[in-house]
């Protein structure tokens, strides 16, 4: 078996055993494996609203998943998506609020600033990592509670309108469509999913094909080659954090954009930057890879609404994400089973 | 006489690869028998076999006579098997009586008796003339000394073979020396030994008889004593080997490399370089001789831009280069064949055509507008992989994937390949089989041919004998010494590297 076909394989079968496990689980606890998984396909396709609503889950998904993938393989561990993903929300949703402009400006200024918002969150801990060697998760994970305190201070007092929220930004900033819309009867899908499918193709062609993206993958996988190649470790560091954090923003963006159209205060972190640590580990850190586990975790996460229709808890759901995450990252084990099944076939 | 172990006809097969096939090794009661092959013939997988930790597809082990099946290495433990591996496995924080005891801990009511440890590792260590400090810590002795406590640790379990695996590889000359008086004592006390390595020198003075694999199979068993260094090396290569580099009289021109008061420091902050003074001149390759670990490394890396430099001047072509980024050294003009080609040398998750432009990725027509141009870049991998005869399945497979001398072909390829001013070659032989460290060689006097200066810093007298032009012998990150390879021996060498002075080293001229 090619190596290609094992690194394929490995995350499906983590897949099946997370459900195959998810489902035992249910057994035990006396429920119907079937009505449930039944129901959370009902409510995953059951009609085109819940597609629509799938489309929109997706959407930050694909783009926080990217975020750590992107950084991952430059050999740093972001856990501040979340955090880079709030700012960016915030500056968004600001941008949308505070200026009055044609949607052709508005809404790439919007996302330029979420962009922004999110690329300089991530810059620090990259420049505290590249001048000081401070470790990346310790910042980036304090950056995520500072980034949550920060935002609801700044709706609470500064953009309230009312019930702890921002006032709604300017149609012209919307990402939403009337059109697509009606399409889905009325779901809160909006133009933000082309916007993450063109972000995938953005960070395959930047890491593959271009210069730069050559320094940052050989940084990843070899700090003392790449230095010895000539290549400044300490600024392609940055760069990665940068980048990672952009697309962490712009993540943001999609939230402030295209679903809510305004920030409320946050009670606590949203899953979303952490759900990417998620996506990103199930999609090998690729760009297709992310595009296909950001579209299984939507589709759970929007199918598991409607599995107390059949009387089992959504929180089941949220038990095979996890069964799921766990065997991917013990895919060393399913790895072993799957070299020992090709060797089998050899003979 | 009787045979200790007996390796009859044994087959290992991984996958389609075939890395043992037919091989016989029989090792009698008290001999130093070596086991000699190129790099990748199937030395280890043969001596991982024996001891447990592959099982072979056909053939028999016998011990003493009778057939055993060693299924694990806890098997070959109990029959008297150890192995002194290469790369220590010693717990740097531990003493030489902790990592000796490790696994076979002496207690008394749940607490580990050190004192009657000690005792049993001190007595074992006069026993065999090893002259271990049963209470120094690991990280505090010389390489050579925790060679011993390897030897130690084997002895302790009771083993009465013992698998040398490329001992010599760290060890300086002097400790070589002692290593093959350590073997001879050994024997005398009834052990066996088996040696793994491709030195023929060591095999000449050391071992009685000797087993040939070349690529997987047995080509059959020798008498040392009825051989000679040629026949061996042609038995391992499979064709006649020149050990005399040839080359013609070397004629230096103009000064290509000028240092001057040098200091740097190492990762700890001492200083590793006190001082260090050095010219290199256009066409001469001028080798640097010493021990390891007196600054060689931090010299080359403050040249080369790797580490920065405290104090002092580099110049190439008279052109300043101290405190240059890396990047702006190389453009100067300098070509470097590291040291350890997995961390500096090779990307080894890029494939090897990708690892062929490391130092020139950047530059047209690799890269255009910031996009790569695959196509050339791979076009220029093909030409260096036949031009250096890098054996690789194909330019897409990965660094990690090839053998060590084709890693370091393809470096030497890519240094070469930009034509510098200045090469500097640290360790380019290291862990090589003959033939390729022939083509290295060639490959340097070829620059220095060419009219290009060549620094080679090498642990290898012979190796530095045999190439340079001029030997700077370093000790405690200074020049003591600038030798002519013909007028000097490796006596001489040997103590000045060990700190001696001139006088006292003997007569030898400045040159």
């Amino acid at each position: 078996m090619s190596k290609r076909l094992i690194n394929l394989l490995t995350p499906i079968f983590a897949v099946l055993l997370g459900i195959i496990l998810g489902t035992i689980i249910m057994l035990v606890s006396g429920y119907n494996p079937v009505d449930a998984f039944i129901a959370l396909g009902q409510g995953a396709f059951g009609d085109v609203y819940q597609t629509g609503e799938v489309v929109r889950q997706v959407t930050p998904y694909i783009l926080a998943g990217l975020a750590v993938a992107f950084a991952f393989r430059v050999g740093l561990f972001n856990i501040g998506v979340e955090g880079q993903f709030i700012v960016g929300w915030l500056a968004a949703v600001w941008v949308g609020v505070t200026f009055e402009l044609p949607t052709i400006i508005h809404i790439p200024l919007a996302i330029l600033a979420a962009m922004l918002a999110g690329g300089l969150w991530a810059f620090i801990p990259g420049l505290l990592k590249a001048r000081f060697r401070v470790h990346e998760v310790i910042v980036t994970i304090m950056m995520n509670y500072i980034a949550l305190h920060v935002v609801n201070y700044i709706v609470n007092t500064k953009m309230n309108q009312g019930s702890s929220k921002t006032g709604k930004i300017h149609e012209t900033a919307s990402l939403r469509s009337e059109w697509l819309s009606n399409l889905t009867t009325g779901s809160s899908i909006h133009w933000g999913i082309i916007i993450a499918i063109i972000c995938c193709f953005i960070m395959w062609f930047l890491l593959e094909k271009t210069t730069r993206g050559f320094e940052l993958r050989a940084v990843g996988f070899n700090q003392d080659a790449a230095h010895y190649a000539g290549m400044s470790v300490n600024k392609n560091i940055i760069l990665s954090m940068v980048i990672s954090g952009c697309f962490a923003g712009i993540a943001g963006a999609m939230e402030g954009l295209g679903t809510f159209g305004y920030m409320a205060v946050q009670g606590g972190f949203t899953g979303v930057g952490f759900n990417g640590i998620a996506v990103a580990l199930l999609g090998g850190n690729t760009a297709i890879g992310v595009f296909f586990a950001a579209l299984l975790f939507g589709i759970l996460k929007i199918g598991a609404l409607s599995m107390p229709l059949a009387g089992v808890p959504k929180e089941l759901v949220d038990i095979i994400i996890a069964l799921i995450v766990f065997f991917v990252a013990a895919s060393y084990m399913i790895r072993i089973v799957l070299e020992r099944f090709s060797k089998k076939g050899v003979k | 006489m009787e045979y200790v172990i007996e390796m009859l006809n044994i087959r290992k097969e991984f996958g389609g690869f075939v890395a043992n096939d037919n091989i016989t090794l029989q090792l009698k009661k008290g001999e130093i028998h070596a086991l000699l092959g190129e790099n990748g013939a199937g030395k280890s997988t043969l001596m991982n076999v024996l001891f447990g930790l592959y099982q072979p597809e056909q053939g028999e082990i016998r011990v003493k006579g009778k057939p055993v099946h060693i299924s694990n290495p806890n098997i070959a433990n109990d029959l008297g098997i150890g192995m002194v591996h290469q790369h220590f496995m010693l717990v740097d924080k531990f003493t030489v009586t902790e990592n000796i005891i490790l696994g076979k801990e002496i207690t008394s009511g749940g607490q580990i008796n050190l004192k009657k440890a000690e005792k049993e590792v001190r007595d074992i260590s006069e026993r065999y003339g090893l002259a271990v400090d049963p209470q120094a810590r690991i990280s505090d002795i010389t390489v050579g000394m925790q060679q011993r406590v390897e030897i130690l640790k084997t002895l302790y379990r009771g083993a009465e073979i013992l698998i040398f695996d490329e001992p010599t590889a760290v060890l300086t000359p002097q400790e070589i020396k002692e290593l093959i008086q350590i073997m001879k004592t050994l024997i005398k006390e009834g052990k066996s030994i088996i040696l793994i390595t491709h030195k023929l020198k060591e095999i000449m003075e050391v071992a009685d008889r000797c087993t040939v694999i070349r690529k997987g199979k047995g080509i059959g068993t020798v008498n040392v004593s009825e051989t000679n260094p040629n026949e061996l090396a042609s038995l391992m290569v499979g064709r006649e080997v020149d050990f005399k580099t040839e080359k013609i009289q070397a004629s230096p021109k103009h000064d290509v490399l000028d240092i001057k008061d040098l200091i740097v420091k190492d990762s700890r902050g001492v200083s590793a370089v006190r001082g260090l003074n050095l010219t290199v001149r256009a066409g001469e390759i001028v080798g640097i001789a010493g021990i390891d670990g007196n600054g060689q490394s931090e010299f080359i890396e403050a040249i080369t831009g790797l580490r920065k430099a405290e104090k002092g001047s580099i110049k190439l072509n008279g052109k300043e280069l101290f405190g240059l980024p890396s990047r702006k050294i190389t453009e100067a003009g300098i070509g470097h064949i590291p040291q350890d080609r997995h961390k500096h040398g090779l990307v080894l998750n890029y494939p090897i055509g990708e690892n062929m432009v490391l130092q020139t990725y950047y530059k047209k027509p690799f890269s255009k507008t910031g996009i790569l141009n695959f196509k050339e870049i791979y076009n220029k991998a093909r030409t260096l992989i036949k031009e250096f005869d890098v054996r690789t399945p194909s330019e897409y497979t990965l660094a990690r994937a090839l053998s060590g001398g084709n890693q370091q072909k393809a470096i030497i390829g890519r240094e070469v390949d930009r034509n510098p001013d200045l090469l500097i070659a640290a360790q380019p032989t290291r862990g090589l089989d003959v033939g390729a460290i022939e083509f290295i060689h060639k490959r340097l006097i070829e620059q220095r041919d060419n009219g290009k200066a060549v620094l080679l810093v090498s642990f290898e007298l012979d190796e530095i004998m045999n190439v340079s032009d001029r030997i700077a012998v370093i000790y405690e990150g200074q020049i003591v010494a600038v030798v002519n390879p013909k007028e000097t021996s490796e006596q001489e060498l040997g103590l000045l590297m060990a700190g001696s002075n001139r006088k006292e080293a003997g007569e030898g001229t400045h040159v």
